[in-house]
This record gives C-alpha cells, sequence and structure tokens, in this order.
C-alpha cells in the first residue's frame, strides 16, 4: 500500500523516456544539457525522492521524446550512473545506459585562462584520454583534466 | 595540392617527422630553391619573437616566396577587440601560408580550424612551438647520424619548459632514455612521465648535475632556469648555480655527445664550453631554417626534389 502511494508520486506515462537515479545535487545540470526547457511536450520533474541506492535521486518523464545516445551521453560526466527507461504505450521497451563519449563538445569549461577557449567566442572540445578514471584533453591547448578538476560551462 | 597544418608535435607519426628529416637535409644542401615563387606567406606573430620570426621569413625567401605580416599584435586589430577568427579570415584572403605565434594557447589549432589556408604554429604560449622541437629533433638526427636508441639528459627546466616536453614528444618514437636532471621546484610534470610509462620508455630523475649523467649520455639538452618560475626565491638561490654545465664536467663525455640549448641562454652554460667540438647549439640554430623550409613545402604539398 504504502509502495503504491509512493510511486503515485509522479504520473505515468505513456510514450517517452523515464531517466532515473540522476543524483539530485546534478539535475537541474542534466536538465539543461539534455534540452529539457527546449521541449514542448508534458515534462515531469522529481526532486528530492527518496533512494534507497543513493538516498536522494531525482527523476525526469519526458513525454514524446525518445533521445539518441549521442544526446544522453552528454551527460555522462555528471550522472555517469543514469539508468533510462524508454516507454511505449504504458510499457518499458528498452533499457539505455549512458557511456561517456570519446569527445566532448561544449560541454566542459577549460582551466587553463590562457586556453583560445576562454578568450574567443567558441565552443570547448576535449577528447576522453582515459575512460575508466575520466581524464580528458583540451583539443586545443592540449590541457589534460583528471575528474575532480572538471569544471562544467 | 593537399591542406595540411602543423600545430602540434603529437600530431606528426615517426614517419612524418622521418619525412621532415630527409627534406630538411636536402635543404641544407640546397638551401635557395625556388619552390615557392609567386607564393605570399603571412607571419603573424601576436607576441614578439625575432629569433622565430627571422628563421621562418629566412625560411621563405630562401625558398623564393615573399613575406606580409605583423610582429607586433599592438599595430593591428585585434588591439581594437578583433577576434583571431575574424583576422584569420581576413589574412586568409591575401596568404597561401599562414605562421602564427599568437600568445593565447592552442591559437594555432583554432586558426587551422577556421581557414582552408594552411597554419603552422610557432609557438602558442606555454603549449608548443613544434618547429623548435624539429630544429632539435633535426640537429640530433644530424649529430648523431639516427634517432634510433639514443641516451638524452635533459637538464634545468623541465617543469615549464615546452621544448623539453615537445621533445619528449617527438623522441619517443623512436626508442629513446631519458635522464632527467631538474630541481624539486621544476621536476618533470606527473602527465610526461605517465606518457613515457605508458610507451615503456625508460627514464631517471635526478637532482644532481653529475659527470656520471653526462658521461652516459649522446644528447645533453640544457634549459635556462627562470627565476621568475619559483615561487620562493630562497630556492631560486640555491639551485641557480647547480645546474651550469662546465667545461671540465665533458672530460670523460662520450665523443659523440653534443650539447643542445634552445637559445637564449644565460648561465647555464659556462663560456668555456662554447669551443668544445662537443658544444653544438649555434650551429643548432642554423638548422631551424633547414628544418623550416621542410616544414612549410610539408604543409603546401610541394615536393621539394622537384
Amino acid at each position: 500500500m504504502l509502495q503504491n502511494k509512493k510511486e503515485l508520486q509522479i504520473a505515468a506515462l505513456q510514450n517517452g523516456t523515464v531517466i532515473d537515479h540522476i543524483p539530485s545535487e546534478q539535475l537541474f545540470k542534466v536538465v539543461s544539457l539534455l534540452e529539457i526547457e527546449k521541449l514542448k511536450t508534458p515534462v515531469t520533474i522529481g526532486y528530492h525522492l527518496d533512494s534507497k541506492k543513493m538516498g536522494s535521486k531525482g527523476i525526469l518523464k519526458i513525454s514524446g521524446k525518445f533521445f539518441v545516445q549521442d544526446e544522453i551521453n552528454r551527460i555522462a560526466l555528471i550522472a555517469p550512473s543514469v539508468k533510462l527507461n524508454i516507454i511505449r504505450d504504458y510499457e518499458v521497451v528498452e533499457k539505455k545506459y549512458v557511456q561517456l563519449p570519446d569527445e566532448l563538445t561544449g560541454i566542459v569549461k577549460c582551466n587553463n585562462p590562457k586556453c583560445i577557449t576562454n578568450n574567443e567566442p567558441m565552443k570547448t572540445r576535449f577528447n576522453v584520454i582515459e575512460k575508466e578514471n575520466v581524464t580528458i584533453k583540451c583539443e586545443y591547448c592540449e590541457l589534460k583534466i583528471r575528474k575532480e578538476d572538471i569544471v562544467l560551462l | 595540392m593537399k591542406k595540411e597544418s602543423f600545430v602540434s608535435v603529437a600530431d606528426l607519426t615517426k614517419e612524418d617527422i622521418n619525412r621532415l628529416m630527409e627534406k630538411a637535409a636536402f635543404f641544407e644542401t640546397n638551401p635557395n630553391r625556388k619552390l615557392l615563387e609567386n607564393r605570399v606567406c603571412a607571419t603573424l606573430f601576436f607576441e614578439p619573437s625575432t629569433r622565430t620570426r627571422l628563421s621562418f621569413e629566412t625560411a621563405v625567401n630562401r625558398l623564393g616566396g615573399r613575406v606580409i605580416g605583423f610582429s607586433d599584435a599592438a599595430t593591428t586589430s585585434s588591439s581594437k577587440g578583433e577576434t583571431l577568427k575574424d583576422t584569420i579570415k581576413m589574412v586568409s584572403n591575401y596568404a597561401d601560408l599562414i605562421i602564427m605565434r599568437p600568445y593565447l594557447e592552442g591559437a594555432a589549432r583554432y586558426a587551422s580550424e577556421v581557414t582552408d589556408v594552411p597554419v603552422i604554429n610557432a609557438g602558442d604560449g606555454a603549449n608548443q612551438h613544434p618547429s623548435q622541437t624539429m630544429l632539435d629533433v633535426y640537429s640530433i638526427y644530424k649529430t648523431q647520424g639516427s634517432l634510433e636508441n639514443l641516451t638524452i639528459a635533459m637538464v634545468g627546466d623541465l617543469k615549464y619548459g615546452r621544448t623539453v616536453h615537445s621533445l619528449i614528444v617527438g623522441m619517443s618514437h623512436f626508442n629513446p632514455k631519458f635522464y632527467f636532471i631538474a630541481p624539486d621546484e621544476l621536476k618533470l610534470p606527473d602527465i610526461y612521465k605517465q606518457f613515457l610509462e605508458e610507451k615503456a620508455i625508460p627514464y631517471r630523475e635526478f637532482s644532481d648535475f653529475s659527470e656520471d649523467v653526462i658521461n652516459q649520455s649522446d644528447i645533453l639538452y640544457m634549459t635556462r632556469v627562470q627565476r621568475e618560475r619559483f615561487t620562493d626565491l630562497m630556492e631560486y638561490e640555491k639551485v641557480k648555480n647547480i645546474y651550469i654545465l662546465k667545461n671540465s664536467m665533458l672530460d670523460k663525455s662520450k665523443d659523440n655527445l653534443r650539447i643542445l640549448h634552445p637559445l637564449p641562454r644565460v648561465n647555464e652554460i659556462a663560456y668555456d664550453v662554447d669551443d668544445n667540438p662537443k658544444a653544438y647549439y649555434f650551429e643548432q640554430a642554423k638548422n631551424g631554417v633547414f628544418a623550416r623550409q621542410a616544414i612549410i613545402c610539408n604543409v603546401l604539398g610541394i615536393k621539394s626534389d622537384d
């Protein structure tokens, strides 16, 4: 009974994508990276929901939107363990996980103040040179940045 | 004609480097070839560097090309707030080749993306100075007869010295062994040590500059310990006179040892070394013209033996 009530916190989805297990503190960053605010379809945003695994989590229910892998990989840096349920006619038809892409364009800020990307109206570009521990390298000034030093734009 | 830019040593394969060495050797014996007739080369020096600019302009002139450009950004529109992209787009209308020294790091890569004209990086801030690396590698090739299996000792500022970092990457294709001699404050950064470990290239670090290390080396690459790099000036005072090469230290060195230095030197090589036949730093600078002739022909897709 209690379990049912909990699930009812969020409306069921007929067709679309449910993104689950988003760290609460990253939820709105995920919203902006996926450009949810530009959608015209109904979106439910769950924030600070209880989670056995994570303590507190965020969830996004997006009607009528099916992401391609490249789009969802944009959030790999901030929410690597996110799970996507693809819903068609109230049924989960597919589960997707994010993967760190080989290249990150316009997502990360270069930590080098003398880098051209911080001085010219242009997009940053990083190559992911180490996927496991996450090390990225600026395509321009060649600065290598470790995971803990990554700053998002 | 193939458009190819020359931006970073990291882009070069072993074959690329070998090809550039052969071309540089060709220009050393045939320096005046009219391969750039009717071509205009722009030298855009947003940051002054007389040595590099003169070397590039000599290379273009010896190849029969013409030079336009500037050597001080204060006289250009970038001082009025023009973006780099706009400057490059404008110059691309005039020139067949852009040789640039920006002060911002990564700017040469970005320039190569916004124009169809080949771009040669003549040094972008603290990042890359690939033509310097090619003249260093060419000097090694010339003095040792080969690039393979050499022991290279690097001395001085290994932390900030971009010529050191680029030379490590450039020589990494040729099975080298490295000795790094530096004060604790100026040790080689971890990312370069990781790079060597990934490639299984042996190296050792020393904080003493001893004759033992010199005697085992084929190349001694000296750099300047710069006062402005130190946060603690007491530290600088302690180390500034330790990493000085004196002629007496070379007594038992190998016959084929050669001493390189990207110049300018201050006091890290004593003047009595200059007359030692193992001192090579002045010829090294001369090799820059040949290496740059090779680079220019390469990016323009010109075959030098035509």
